[in-house]
């Protein structure tokens, strides 16, 4: 029989546009099919730019169906005002004209009266360094992005402890690790490079060992669970560490040149500094040297730094920081048997994984041939490598001791002497960069003119504090206040409470940018729509004015007064820049850029450009040039003109230099974005060899670094096993220094802000009865939906459509639930009746669901009867942004109490079976959809 | 009533990892967007933003829970996808002639143009692997993206299917499984790979990578000895230590 003939060789498009995906935060390189129609260039297909450094090619779920998003029926068409109730999702199309003089003119007057009455607040924002500068230039204190409810116990107890964080700032050495180990880990950033590396190290059989309550996704690759209770990972940890220690396997050499466990701390109690680390005369850290036994400099070259330095001084002795470590962690209160009831691990599993840590560590320890020299002049003629990495995310984040947790986790990462050597973590650029390094906050306020600095950054003490001269809080989410000082990204998710309630002050305008704050990205979602649409006496809205930019129709749309409707991501300029969340790899620096594959073809403009616009609209400095005229035409412009220091511009590549092109330092180029566009969207910069890893003390690395622009001058540091900012509270609240804190906060600062990491109990375990509130409940996001963009995804939605409760199998049969049964979560702020699926695989305490997958009524252009919003639901109901009142009038946010991160994860409830319903509850009401209905089918095919 | 032939030059297949797969469906997107767009009708989607979502699929994942009697339960990701059987009963079933096995290299195919929807052939899978276009009601399936492994309109190392390409951790195989020296045949050597549901007597050409044995590390690990337990303890350890660096 003949076979019919087929077309082997279709073209794929006419044209392939290099540019950056957006369906989640990592930012991989793609290649745009394009096919050129009637109606000008169309998007025909997406796969990943085997070039990019992120991605190598590779694509994910996500990226794949960008294309559905970029098509998305939920895309908002025009500029909006709202004509019904808030909430309600009623409004008229305006134009932009009409749009932005509104805006402007709101902005104005509050610029030149009381800017802090501007509440500007970014969600999943890519452009945070541009939109925190227009931010201080407006000269509101009130600005962050989502980092606070999202991962700030990672990043900050990164930068505090190794002056670099997961993820972004850093990664495992994929090519050389011998044993991984993942904490809290699921479709947590970085989303491809992970699955890439899972994928490197399967090949060569390297064992991974994933801790987590749920074994799904890598968890569920992993060589070896650990499927402990919900927020008992420090106590995991440092049971870890107690076993290590005890065995003597630490990198005793490590350890000494290179972190400040030599440091003497000042034991006098009688001390202005005590318990802080002592100095020298020039403000060097002291250590004991080895050589003289005498105190020297910790920096000075030829000393040998020593462990078990001791220096008695006015009848005090003081001792080195590791020798506080040693005593703290060698107590039996870290021994496996001590721990393994509040982890649900048994001891016998804990010590066998500080075995294997230990094994790979120190038995396979590699050697790579480079040469390289240290801070202190010391040449070594190779580079020793303990091949064990560490990654982390969310879930031992999201917990109100999780920054503690997260330092457990570094200490843990340092005594095996692990961190920026082969086949440990590495620090990807512009990383390493110590707290030290980093800008402290700001909130200096004067009408009609810029902020005193920039609005985030690291406090090294309470001076640092944003207070106002009567020590209330200066900012409208109580960031960097005593109740939460080192909230290095804010606190979005406290923004609209604080601001319904007054508390610190009323604000005029809240301004939204892609934050989805009515729905998935605030706890407690159901009183947040109900603060957004609440009245005071006059019956005005107590939050007066709501400004919301977004792509499309999301749950917060509704609640705006006015609506900026952004492009889709394929449809606008961006960069991804080294002076915000860069895209660098462990053995290059590297940025890149979106640019405007396709036109719109709605009236809408990109939101970065709106900003310029308003920004010169206000006058406000870096967007007017000296005669008053509007400094940059948009984003591109501002992209390859702005500089933030003489040379150093958004984008490294293709700048001018004094012969040429220059990367990294030099002048503006107006061919830069051409540029970038002819070398695949992206740009990168190489380390040498010699400068790959020990980069916090290498030489090599700190000129490199200097050469790149990416720093002003060499800063090598020691790593922070004792983290003196947290000291610096604790001393305030023991009542020493000129800041002190009130009252009410003493016991609970000094309890939890120990320099050396400790573990407590979820605070919520102090409001929540464990016995009344048995069960642990956590989400997780699926690896194929980004929160709730994905959603309105026609292909994704397929996939993730549905998110029954996970119950395991001890819970399943206690309470004798079958397939289609549902039940009533309960937890002390709200109850929620939801359907149950049985799932062995999981910590016998906790149920979990998938993040974001339902929707409200009439939002993201799905139907009333889509199952996301009947049977979908969020968790979030159950979740309260406040612990309960204890009778003391004040309000305790549901926090870590160092940074202020949101504890989504310390969530208790308790569960019983009820008869099967159709919908889940609560029912929220529906939201009339601003645009036109979707499609019933979809075939996807652009026409050659 | 359609024949197969006798023999294929050659056996084109994927290989799929299960100790590797984090089933994160990378691999059913990419499959959806290039073949919506390419071989045969558009992979369609009924209802797309309604209550019921129905799409062709030609490539999906599912997850089944294992509970081993002495160890934690886990969970395998499967991505299924039509496995180009030698014996392959699909095409035997067809009574118009649609379905096919190419000599060439053994791809199966539905020629659409024949194809009369009758769904005979997703009755006889034994995999589940074939759908009905919801829009269209021709049957849709793997093709082994046979319009990009020949299609020398892309650069030579995108000739393969858009499911392996894009596959971010690397458990998706192609190859030649009538070659034994070919990289998949070695892999499915060195790796143990299984045919699925051997019992049903279709001789699939692709093939299956177990996962490795969980659970592990509490049998081979040997427990650290204390450094110390005398008077001086960890300190005196320590001190002596240092003295030797």
């Amino acid at each position: 029989m003949s076979e019919p003939g087929i077309d082997l060789t279709p073209g794929t498009g006419d044209r392939v546009a290099k540019t950056t995906c957006y369906m989640c935060a990592c930012r991989c390189g793609i290649d745009v099919h394009l096919k050129d129609t009637a109606g000008g260039p169309r998007v025909a297909y997406i796969e990943g730019n085997r070039d990019h450094p992120v991605n190598r090619g590779v694509l994910c779920a996500k990226g794949s169906a960008g294309i559905m998003q970029h098509l998305s029926p939920a895309r908002l068409r025009t500029p909006l005002r709202r004509t019904g109730p808030r909430g309600s999702g009623r409004f008229e199309p305006i134009g932009w004209d009409e749009a932005l003089a509104t805006v402007a003119g709101r902005l104005s007057h509050l610029r030149a009266t009381v800017p802090e009455k501007l509440a500007f607040f970014t969600g999943r924002d890519q452009s945070q360094s541009f939109t925190g500068f227009w931010a201080q230039a407006f000269g509101t204190p009130n600005y962050a992005a989502h980092g606070g409810f999202c991962s700030v116990n990672m990043a900050a107890a990164g930068i505090y402890t190794i002056g670099g964080a997961f993820w972004e700032f850093g990664q495992p050495d994929w090519d050389r690790t011998k044993l991984l180990m993942i904490f809290g880990v699921a479709e947590d950033h970085d989303s491809n490079p992970i699955k890439m590396g899972l994928g490197k190290l399967k090949a060569r059989g390297a064992r991974v060992i994933g801790v987590n309550p749920i074994r799904t996704g890598y968890n569920a690759i992993a060589d070896d669970w650990i499927g402990l209770t919900p927020g008992s990972d420090g106590l995991f940890i440092l049971s870890l560490v107690h076993c290590l220690l005890k065995a003597g396997k630490v990198d005793l050499d490590y350890l000494a040149r290179y972190t400040d466990a030599a440091v003497l701390v000042d034991e006098d109690p009688a001390s202005p500094t005590h318990g802080l680390l002592m100095r020298t005369e020039g403000g060097a850290k002291t250590v004991i040297d080895r050589r003289t036994g005498k105190p020297a400099a910790f920096d000075a070259p030829g000393v040998r730094p020593d462990l078990a330095g001791r220096m008695r001084r006015a009848g005090t002795t003081h001792r080195s920081v590791f020798q506080h470590i040693a005593e703290r962690y060698l107590s039996d209160a870290y021994a496996p048997e001590a721990v393994a009831g509040r982890t649900g691990i048994a001891p016998d599993r804990i010590r066998a994984v500080a075995a294997e840590l230990a094994r790979v560590a120190f038995d396979e320890a590699i050697e790579l041939p480079r040469p390289w020299t240290d801070f202190r002049g010391e040449r070594h003629e190779t580079m020793i490598g303990r091949p064990v990495s560490f990654h982390a995310m969310r879930g031992i984040s999201a917990h109100s001791n999780g920054f503690q947790t997260c330092r457990a986790l570094h200490l843990l990462q340092i005594l095996l002497g692990t961190v920026d050597v082969p086949g440990g973590f590495r620090f990807k650029p512009p990383y390493p960069k110590p707290a030290e390094a980093h800008p402290r906050p700001h909130c200096g306020v004067v009408p009609g003119q810029p902020l005193d600095g920039p609005h985030l950054g690291y406090p090294q003490g309470p001076d640092d504090l944003c207070l106002r001269d009567d020590g209330s809080p200066a900012r409208i989410d109580k960031a960097f206040t005593w109740e939460n000082p080192l909230s290095a990204h804010g606190m979005m998710h406290m923004v609209i409470s604080n601001a319904h309630a007054g508390d610190p002050y009323p604000i005029d305008t809240l301004m939204l940018y892609m934050a989805n704050m009515a729905w998935n990205s605030s706890m407690n979602t159901a009183a947040v729509m109900d603060m957004l649409t609440d009245r005071d006496a006059d019956g005005a809205y107590v939050i007066p004015n709501v400004i919301v930019a977004d792509s499309y129709a999301s749950e917060m749309v509704a609640y705006a007064d006015i609506v900026l409707p952004d492009t889709t991501y394929l449809e606008r300029h961006d960069c991804i820049s080294l002076l915000d969340r860069p895209i660098s790899e462990a053995d290059m620096a590297a940025d890149a850029i979106r640019w405007p594959v396709v036109a719109p073809d709605r009236d809408v403009r990109p939101f970065q450009s709106v900003l310029i616009d308003l920004g010169a609209r206000l006058g406000l400095p870096g967007f007017v040039t000296e005669d008053g005229g509007p400094r940059y035409a948009d984003y591109a412009d501002y992209m390859v003109n702005h500089e933030r220091r003489p040379g150093i511009g958004p984008l490294a590549g293709w700048r001018t230099g004094e012969t040429g092109i220059a990367h990294g330092r030099g002048m503006p180029n107006g061919a830069q974005i051409d540029e970038y566009i002819r070398h695949g969207g992206f740009w990168t910069a190489h380390i040498p060899d010699n400068a790959a890893y020990y980069k916090p003390w290498n030489a090599a690395y700190q000129d490199w670094a200097v050469a790149t622009g990416l720093q002003d001058k060499p800063t090598p540091y020691a790593f922070n096993l004792y983290c003196e900012p947290l000291r610096r509270f604790q001393l305030a609240a023991e009542g020493k220094g000129r800041r002190q804190p009130p009252d009410h906060l003493r016991e609970r600062i000094k309890a939890t802000h120990d320099p050396l990491p400790i573990w407590y109990p979820p605070l919520g375990d102090g409001h929540a009865d464990p016995a009344e509130y048995d069960v642990h409940a956590l989400t997780q996001r699926p690896m194929a939906m980004y929160h709730s963009w994905g959603g309105q995804n026609a292909w994704l939605r397929q996939i993730h459509g549905m998110n029954p409760l996970y119950v395991p199998t001890r819970i399943w049969d206690r309470h004798g639930f079958a397939e289609g049964d549902w039940a009533r979560l309960v937890s002390p702020s709200g109850e929620m009746t939801v359907p149950v699926a049985h799932m062995a695989a999981l910590n016998p305490d906790t149920v979990w669901t998938w993040n974001a997958i339902g929707k409200r009524r009439g939002a993201w252009a799905l139907d009333a009867d889509a199952p996301e919003a009947t049977k979908g639901y969020l968790l979030n109901h159950l979740i309260h942004e406040l612990l309960p009142p204890r009778g003391d009038g004040l309000r305790w946010a549901n926090s870590d109490p160092i940074t202020g991160q949101a504890a989504w994860f310390d969530l208790r409830v308790r569960i019983e079976k009820v008869p099967a319903a159709s919908v889940s509850h609560p029912v929220l009401s529906a939201q009339t959809s601003p645009v036109p209905p979707a499609p019933r089918n979809v075939a996807f095919e652009m026409p050659g | 009533m359609t024949t197969l032939p006798a023999t294929t030059d050659r056996k084109l297949g994927l290989v799929i990892d299960l100790d590797t797969c984090v089933g994160c469906h990378a691999c059913v997107i990419a499959c959806k967007g290039w073949n919506t767009q390419n071989y045969g009708a558009p992979l369609a989607d009924a209802d797309a933003y309604g209550a019921e979502p129905v799409g062709a699929f030609l490539n999906r994942v599912h997850s089944f829970e294992v509970q081993p009697g002495d160890g934690p339960a886990q969970i395998v990701h499967f991505p299924k996808s039509c496995l180009h059987c030698d014996d392959a009963p699909c095409v035997t079933v067809c009574p118009t002639g649609a379905s096919y096995k190419r000599a060439e290299d053994g791809i199966v195919l539905v020629n659409e143009d024949d194809c009369i929807g009758c769904g005979l052939c997703a009755w006889a899978c034994p995999y589940g692997a074939r759908e009905q276009d919801p829009v269209e009601k021709v049957m849709k399936k793997c093709t082994l993206c046979v319009d990009r492994i020949y299609n020398d309109t892309l650069p030579p190392e995108d000739r393969e299917p858009a499911c392996v390409r894009t596959c971010p951790t690397g458990a998706r195989h192609f190859g030649d499984l009538a070659d034994p020296e070919s990289a998949v045949s070695r892999l499915v050597a060195e790796r143990g790979g299984f045919d699925l549901m051997p019992e049903q007597g279709t001789a699939p050409v692709n093939k299956y990578l177990p996962p490795r044995d969980r659970d592990t590390l509490d049998v081979l690990a040997p427990l650290l000895p204390p450094v110390d337990e005398g008077p001086k303890g960890f300190l005196g350890w320590l001190d002596r230590t240092l003295e030797r660096i």
